[in-house]
């Protein structure tokens, strides 16, 4: 169960200290540590791209005499594995970000929300936690400051994909159905309990926590303007050397594919089931929250693979996956997905095929949160750049 | 005096709940480790956690009915979930699915005859780099392919028989 990491080079995260950086943090001020994680530009590694200063910042001027920070380990994206590598090969990396988390927004309590997928690695998360406690850098008086106190507690996921999104999730810790919530109230004001909460991707605080060891200049090395900093990407399909790599935001799909060994695809799915299929002919394209977005995903499609398939394979999953609340996600992903059954047969019109992608289209306006308003990108950006793939199919195909 | 599954039952979530604490926040962790205990989450658990956490049961079933990791019907010992997405269809998911079928005689959805195992779907593992990949109970398996399915079977088979020899000696 061991991923292949990339083996051309080591990981970031594998040179910075957790302990250091830990210890950068309680010798700065709260304002100093959220205005050099302001200063990074770091965005939120989960794949929304969210300033992660911005949502610190809020939760640390929010009032509250109880704050919460948690880590979303909810990793459900198709395609996605390298937060599994992380919790397992970074723990306390990730564990440092949460506690830098806490101390800038004066939170007391950490809660790691893991996928119930990956209860294999509960045990091991408990055992970090333990040591950590054993060694000052949990619980109270952390490293010995004096009021900074803090502890992480783990909480299982059941199964929910749409639980990845954060008003879900703290719906899920409060005992109820994974349903997102209306927004505003954001979390950094009214999030667990209706406490501030900040949640973070476990990558997200991983790199917060290299932030703070090795300072907002370090991290600016690498990237984009925009999107600034090194990322790390979940590769698998079909490519030579599938695994967990780390490249700057920034980096073109084809240089990507050269290193992986993917220069033959056809199209590569950019950010998961909810994310954008990109055709060869569109490689130049960077990876970057400007460009084409994600929070990792990176599945690669050989010449002779059906774009049909993958496109019936992720609305399968949206129909399943859906929490069934607004009626745009609900139905329209049921509609979508009979349409690419029909496509596949070769009894959809071109007519009924532009009315299913105007469906598409107010299903990204109308859903209510991020699944449903992502769940038609895989079908439309196929549709649009495979069309010869798709229409007039024999039924013999099927 | 003559102990029920059912005060067994009441008798364990109590203490779940003396664990957990009885805020709605402890409801997910209470059901898990019912589910993980029984198998499932039966009327009469769905009844006792919502009176010790003061909601309606019906509120525990709404949850219950939400999480595919949770069921209020009865589920085999071993659940085998074989992950769908993309990169492991990609890989053979398709036939590591018919030898499933094959080998334990049940479609997915169904659980064995024996009680023994359930089969199911599951949604990306994040395994996606060595598909394709299933889980039994907790246990991940990667790189699976029909050849392997049986060993996996058999596998569960053998910890089974040695968990109940263990049950009759304790006895």
């Amino acid at each position: 169960m061991i991923s292949s990491v990339d083996k051309t080079r080591p990981l970031t995260f594998a040179s910075v200290d957790p302990d250091a950086a830990l210890k950068v943090v309680v010798g700065k001020k709260r304002s100093e540590v959220l205005a050099e994680v302001a200063a990074s530009g770091l965005k939120g590694r989960g794949g929304a791209g969210f300033p992660t200063s911005v949502k610190w910042n809020l939760a640390a001027a929010a009032k509250g005499q109880e704050k919460f920070v948690i880590c979303n380990a909810d990793e459900g994206e198709p395609g996605t594995f390298k937060d599994r590598v992380i919790l397992s090969d970074y723990t306390d990396l990730v564990c440092a970000g949460m506690t830098a988390a806490a101390y800038a927004i004066g939170a007391t309590r950490g809660i790691v929300y893991l996928r119930g997928e990956y209860t294999y690695l509960r045990r091991h998360l408990e055992d970090v936690l333990a040591r950590r406690r054993g060694r000052s850098l949990l619980g109270r008086k952390i490293l010995g400051k004096e009021g900074f106190d803090f502890d992480i507690e783990i909480r299982m996921g059941a199964g929910a994909y749409v639980c990845g999104e954060e008003t879900a999730l703290i719906e899920s810790l409060e005992g109820n159905r994974g349903e997102p919530r209306n927004r505003p109230p954001f979390p950094v004001d009214t999030g667990f309990l209706g406490r501030p909460t900040a949640v973070n991707n476990v990558e997200t605080l991983a790199w917060a926590a290299c932030i703070l060891a090795n300072g907002a200049e370090w991290f600016k090395k690498h990237g984009t303007e925009k999107s600034t900093g090194l990322k790390l990407f979940s590769v698998s399909g079909d490519v030579e050397r599938p695994g967990v790599y780390e490249f700057p935001m920034g980096i073109t799909i084809a240089e990507l594919l050269r290193h992986v060994g993917g220069e033959n695809a056809k199209a590569a799915q950019i950010g998961g089931a909810s994310g954008h299929c990109v055709p060869a002919s569109q490689f130049e394209r960077t990876i970057a929250f400007e460009d084409v977005p994600t929070g990792g995903s990176i599945i690669v499609f050989g010449p002779d693979r059906d774009m049909l398939e993958v496109a019936e394979n992720f609305l399968e999953f949206f129909v399943d996956e859906s929490c069934g609340q607004c009626t745009p996600c609900r139905e329209g992903n049921r509609k979508l997905l009979e349409g690419v059954q029909m496509l596949r047969k070769g009894t959809c019109s071109m007519k009924y095929l532009r009315e299913l992608c105007g469906l598409g289209q107010t299903m990204q306006l109308a859903s209510k949160c991020g699944l449903g308003q992502s769940a038609p990108n895989a079908l439309l950006s196929i549709v649009e750049h495979f069309k010869d793939d798709i229409l007039g199919r024999t039924p013999q195909a099927v | 005096m003559l102990v029920t599954e059912s005060d067994k039952i009441r008798e364990d979530i109590r203490k779940l709940a003396e664990t957990y604490g009885r805020d709605r926040s402890a409801l997910m962790p209470i059901l898990q480790e019912v589910q993980k205990r029984y198998c499932r989450i039966s009327d009469v658990a769905m009844q006792e956690v919502a009176d010790l956490l003061g909601i309606h049961p019906v509120e525990v079933y709404g949850v219950v009915s939400f999480y595919s990791f949770l069921d209020d019907k009865p589920k085999g010992r071993f659940i085998i979930r074989l992950c769908r997405t993309i990169s492991c269809a990609m890989q053979g998911k398709a036939r590591v699915a018919k030898q499933l079928e094959n080998d334990l005689g049940v479609r997915f959805g169904q659980t064995t005859a024996d009680g023994l195992f359930t089969l199911e779907w599951a949604n990306c593992l994040g395994m996606c780099d060595q598909g394709p990949a299933l889980l039994v109970n907790e246990q991940v398996f990667t790189q699976v392919t029909p050849d392997k399915v049986h060993d996996i079977i058999e596998g569960c088979r053998r910890s089974f028989a040695q968990h109940v020899s263990q049950k009759r000696e304790e006895h």
